[in-house]
């Protein structure tokens, strides 16, 4: 911990923990990619280790595993039938990814890695390009009719197809920063209610007895971002499937 | 626990807790201009980083965790499906034995009915015969008594016949003074006892 400022975005900033740079590109290995590396590596071994011994009647954890696949799976075949389940790795590695990276930053002096929009961003242009490749695969041209809703009359077709390109484009946007701002947002309110009760604390008695407040608050956040850590990797594989949805049948 | 001492110290005297925390949000610290996130020098590295971990994350979600996770799930499945069958099979021969043991239970029943019906009836026509045997006997004593009686009774009639001719000519002695005839005596009685 750096002795600089008690800075509630001093947890967001990256460290270069193994220098490298190639070509002028800084690659270096961060502590950024540290933790991308213990989220895959958790919730690898996780799902690895709990579903080894292959039980026909389910241990605790081995449900937890056999749920969770089951849940995306359910959730993708609501969004996108059948067809839709192709797509199943991709949607079940992002939701389990982003929930692991939520869950695993909750903990004190863990990096929250989807706290940059850069990582969320990256995760939602892997989505919206499936989405747009896919789409011109399997429909070729006919992918463009997602922006031509049917039974619109002509002269309000100059009216919708922009929106509808607006509204296209502006999903890896919103996707993206839906994710990065909620787990940005809390984790900052964490710190500055953490950080009252530190300031608080100083003052002597008084500065104690009046931290109790911050503290609850500080306890009552710890909650609230845990379930917002699972809301926000939930909403992003449900967009998921919807835009996936889009690619399997683009008139709608 | 992210403040030091020296940290504390530093604040406290200035501006109380809420101003210097909200300073920290406004004002970054001097040593990183930019706000971390929005940072374009981190964007490469973590570009290259999110895409080596989550592309084996993929690879071995579908490869490894996902086959399995589904096989053990189809295979419950399957067994599941399979233990119903054998239970309705099961509940199919429980049923037909239920029905065969009612069909034997009613069988059993009817013979019963039939066998105290004739038992009834067997009894019935013993007791009819004994009574008649014995109302044959109780017949055949009485015609034998009512014999006797009737013989006795013509004997004492026989009986009274001399009796009275007796005493008639007793009687005729005694108010008479002769006798009379033993044949007329006889006679009048006769004719008197009619």
């Amino acid at each position: 911990m750096a002795a600089d400022k008690v800075d509630p975005i001093h947890q967001f900033h990256i460290i270069k923990l193994i220098p490298i740079n190639i070509g002028g590109y800084d690659l270096s290995f961060t502590n950024s990619a540290l933790f991308m590396v213990a989220t895959v590596v958790v919730a690898a071994a996780f799902l690895f280790l709990t579903t080894s011994s292959r039980s026909l009647v389910p241990g605790r954890l081995q449900s937890v595993s056999e749920m969770a696949y089951e849940f995306v799976g359910n959730m993708l075949r609501d969004a996108a039938g059948t067809q839709g389940m192709k797509f199943f790795p991709l949607v079940f590695s992002l939701f389990m990814f982003v929930l692991v990276a939520n869950l695993l930053g909750l903990f004190p002096y863990f990096f929250t890695i989807t706290s940059h929009i850069i990582v969320t961003f990256g995760l939602a242009i892997l989505v919206i390009a499936t989405v747009i490749i896919y789409g011109f695969m399997k429909h070729g041209l006919g992918f463009l009719k997602l922006f031509v809703p049917k039974g619109v009359p002509l002269v309000m077709m100059l009216l919708v197809v922009p929106i509808e390109v607006i509204s296209f484009v502006s999903r890896p946007i919103s996707l993206s920063v839906r994710l990065f701002a909620n787990m940005l947002a809390g984790h900052i309110t964490l710190k500055v209610f953490s950080g009252f009760v530190v300031s608080l604390s100083a003052f002597g008695a008084l500065g104690i007895a009046g931290s109790i407040l911050p503290l609850a608050m500080a306890v009552a956040l710890t909650a609230l971002e845990l379930l917002v850590a699972f809301l926000q990797a939930y909403v992003f594989a449900v967009l998921t499937c919807m835009y996936l949805n889009d690619a399997l049948h683009p008139s709608h | 626990m992210f403040v030091t001492s020296a940290f504390a110290e530093e604040t406290a005297p200035a501006a109380g807790a809420a101003g210097d925390t909200h300073s920290g949000t406004s004002v970054p610290a001097e040593a990183h201009a930019a706000f971390p996130p929005f940072d374009p020098s981190t964007f490469p590295s973590q570009l290259l980083w999110l895409a080596i971990t989550f592309g084996l994350f993929y690879l071995f979600l579908k490869r490894v965790v996902m086959p399995r996770v589904g096989g053990i799930i189809d295979v419950r499945n399957d067994r599941i499906t399979q233990d119903l069958d054998q239970a309705a099979k099961l509940k199919g021969e429980a049923d037909a034995a239920v029905a065969a043991y009612e069909q034997e239970l009613a069988e059993a029943k009817t013979k019963a009915n039939a066998i105290g019906q004739q038992a009834n009836d067997a009894a019935k026509a013993e007791a009819e015969t004994a009574r008649k045997k014995v109302e044959a006997a109780l017949d055949a004593k009485l015609g034998e008594a009512e014999a006797r009686i009737s013989s006795i009774k013509a004997n004492a009639m026989k009986e009274v016949g001399s009796i009275a001719e007796d005493t008639a000519s007793a009687i005729v002695e005694a108010l008479v003074g002769g006798k009379a005839s033993k044949a007329e005596i006889a006679a009048a009685v006769k004719s008197v006892a009619r």
